[in-house]
């Protein structure tokens, strides 16, 4: 559905303002099982990677049947799937780029998400009735280029991760187009597309996926005068390091809906089930108590302390807030272990005796205190009490990775849910 | 064989006159506020005393407007544009979709020359880009040889490529070097070192060092080497390759004056007999290794170097 400038964000019912322009929430998949998961945690498309062409040559990554089983499973929860084939390609990609988008049209695919103009192009010759999205890798910074790339018929632009929440909303006022934009994740620190450190320190295309994340790394920086080199650290300072903070826009989140942004974006598609869980149930909520009751929202602190449950860096709002200084950026630490780990999996919860059958994720014990979390419900803990095999065998522990294990939970669940446990041993 | 242009990166007027003499055939000049990492900075007015000079020595001149713009710049294209075409600029060099549109508006004939540095990397978009009304294409320096005659020849654009100097490896919008010294708690430095581009990143593990800078445009790392091909003309000349790039920016205007007047023998000779270029090039090749800071060692770029992905 095109966006039109006279959209409106919200309407007076009951005497009550509510938004009734909600924003897609996107969600990242690496994989099947990641995709429905982000689908039953809220998700209202998911995009994924295809076996190339695209920006992450290490993820798993979709076959075209797999594409096809995603499209379907979206489809019964009314969700779509867009697939990213953002490479900028070299000569030699050229060939079978028809063949690959038109499996991707066949598989039923809502959209691309595309940087290179020669697969632009392709897509709408081969592959009319799949939506073109421009990709961040374009670093879109501007009203007049969103417009440029509106007359060349594409449904949806992704914007730099450099440009502002003013920006945005001169965007959407000059220009009737769908905008997508980040609001959680890793970020490049360069402008997207325009790095090639990989190229030149590994050579790797970091273009074409294989980036190596050079930017993360630490360097020594120094002053070059009369052919002397003067090294401008001292020996107790960190070292120079490009490192930007991970994104979180959660509490942007009521003014990117109020500009209008179509589409709301969470980046990841490396990132394992209980990220993609957490995080997207969390967006879902704030989505929608903000669109429910705009006057009277409040960002709540479960949300936060439930995001800090997966986080595994340090935390920042960017550009879309402002200009990020160096407390936004990451040096001499590389990173902190996430709280949580992802502990179980549940398949089915018998409401008359309370027993829950999961699927073990990772090591816990009688006697452990796990939370368990959904789409649709309140988190709650609990001391994990006896656990049995499916063949009622009393275990010690749950040490086999996806045996099924029952136990007592005092608080209904339902399948799909998930049990997270502290880590013991935090650094 | 036809003749590539020689294109230069003059650091000033002076400079500009210094190298029409060592046979540089056409410039790229401009000012930060819409051109990325120029080598010199040549204000509007500096601009037509450019354009005016070099058109005296028959020379072209190409004006950089190829930054990533945000908003707050976009209404300025179209006066800078109109500006570049009655200053009589031979072609204004973009990479945001913004000034194709600016250029469309109030610059209609201005020819225009497609240079994003890292995303021209096939020839279908570069004829893309082509049919949106560039003249030219400037290619990504990520490129094989032999990537680059197979976009020659399928090609309906003309092709530059850069043959020598430094290149441009990391863009960043945010001030990664500010940042730096505020966290260390220096902010004097900030103010010190604001025009003084002398800084080194050192990647231990490889044993580089990268130069890195800040300017309106944000933070910009560029290649630890300096690509040099003086001695592999012929495969790119015989290809008809239109333009031949030798960046200057960093480097001082002596070392980028000489190096042109080498380059125009080579070219030259390379163009009018083959076998003559083919035993003089490695005496070149020799003479620019000998006027290198110790820092920067030569080498061939991505010419003959395979990546993976």
């Amino acid at each position: 559905m095109a966006t039109t400038r006279n959209d409106k964000i919200s309407s007076i019912i009951d005497g009550k303002r509510v938004i009734v322009k909600k924003p897609e929430l996107l969600a990242p998949a690496g994989n099947l099982e990641k995709l429905k998961i982000a689908v039953h945690y809220g998700a209202d498309a998911v995009f994924i990677g295809g076996q190339e062409y695209g920006l992450r040559s290490n993820a798993d990554n979709f076959t075209l049947e797999e594409m096809k089983e995603g499209v379907e499973f979206a489809k019964t929860y009314g969700a779509k799937i867009y697939v990213t084939t953002n490479i900028f390609a070299h000569n030699e990609n050229v060939d079978g780029l028809e063949e690959y988008l038109r499996g991707i049209a066949s598989a039923g695919v809502a959209g691309i998400i595309v940087a290179d103009p020669l697969i632009i192009e392709t897509c709408k010759r081969v592959a009319p009735e799949v939506e073109v999205h421009l990709s961040t890798q374009q670093s879109l910074s501007n009203w007049k280029a969103v417009q440029f790339w509106k007359e060349e018929g594409l449904h949806r632009v992704v914007l730099a991760r450099e440009t502002s929440g003013d920006e945005i909303r001169e965007m959407k006022e000059k220009v009737e187009i769908e905008i997508e934009s980040f609001i959680h994740g890793a970020m490049c620190i360069a402008y997207s597309g325009r790095c090639v450190l990989s190229n030149h320190m590994t050579a790797r295309d970091s273009n074409r996926g294989g980036c190596c994340q050079s930017c993360r790394w630490d360097y020594d920086l120094y002053e070059r005068e009369d052919g002397e080199e003067k090294a401008l650290y001292s020996e107790n300072d960190a070292a120079f390091a490009m490192s930007p903070k991970d994104l979180k826009l959660i509490e942007s989140i009521p003014r990117m809906i109020e500009i209008g942004v179509d589409s709301l974006k969470i980046e990841g598609r490396m990132k394992s089930i209980h990220y993609i869980a957490t995080v997207v149930s969390v967006y879902r909520k704030v989505i929608d108590a903000y669109c429910e009751d705009p006057a009277d929202f409040k960002i709540k602190q479960e949300w936060l302390d439930e995001l800090d449950k997966c986080a595994n860096r340090e935390t920042a709002t960017a550009f879309f807030e402002g200009v990020p200084g160096h407390e936004e950026q990451m040096f001499g630490e590389h990173g902190k272990k996430t709280a949580f780990d992802f502990a179980g999996y549940v398949l089915d919860y018998n409401e008359e005796s309370k027993i829950v059958t999961l699927q073990q994720r990772n090591y816990f014990k009688p006697g452990q205190e796990v939370e368990f979390f959904g789409p649709d419900m309140d988190n709650f803990s609990q001391k994990v009490d006896k656990i049995w095999d499916m063949k009622g065998n009393e275990l010690e522990a749950a040490r086999h990775p996806l045996q099924l294990i029952q136990f007592k939970v005092e608080r209904p669940l339902r399948a799909h849910n998930m049990m997270r446990k502290e880590l013991v041993s935090r650094p | 064989m036809k003749k590539p242009e020689l294109l230069l990166t003059p650091f000033s007027m002076n400079h500009l006159k210094e190298l029409c003499e060592a046979g540089a055939d056409a410039f790229v000049i401009g000012e930060q506020r819409y051109g990325l990492r120029l080598a010199g900075e040549f204000s509007r007015n500096e601009c037509k005393m450019a354009i005016k000079t070099a058109h005296e020595y028959g020379k072209k001149v190409y004006i950089a407007v190829n930054a990533i713009f945000h908003n707050d710049k976009v209404d300025e294209l179209n006066d800078y544009l109109s500006f570049c075409d009655k200053a009589g600029a031979d072609a204004v060099i973009f990479g945001d979709p913004a000034v194709l549109m600016a250029a469309r508006e109030s610059a209609p004939n201005l020819p225009l020359h497609w240079n994003t540095e890292t995303t021209a990397t096939n020839y279908f978009t570069c004829n893309y880009w082509g049919s949106k009304g560039a003249k030219r294409a400037v290619l990504a320096r990520e490129l094989s040889m032999d990537a680059i005659v197979e976009m020659k020849e399928k090609a309906e654009v003309e092709i530059e490529i850069q043959v020598h100097g430094m290149t441009c490896m990391f863009q960043s919008k945010r001030s990664l070097l500010g940042n730096y010294f505020l966290y260390q708690g220096k902010s004097l430095e900030i103010e010190n070192r604001k025009d003084k581009k002398n800084m080194l990143l050192h990647d231990v593990e490889r044993n580089n060092k990268y130069p890195i800078f800040e300017d309106e445009n944000g933070t910009h790392i560029m290649s630890p080497n300096d690509m040099c091909i003086i001695d592999e003309l012929t495969e790119m000349m015989e290809a008809g390759v239109d333009s031949f790039k030798i960046e200057g920016i960093l480097q001082t205007p002596e070392y980028v004056t000489m190096v042109t007047s080498l380059y125009r023998k080579a070219i030259d000779l390379c163009a009018e007999n083959t076998e003559s270029y083919e035993e003089k090039k490695e005496q070149w090749l020799n003479a620019i290794e000998q006027m290198q800071q110790p820092h920067r060692p030569l080498d061939t770029g991505f010419f003959f170097k395979e990546t993976v992905y």
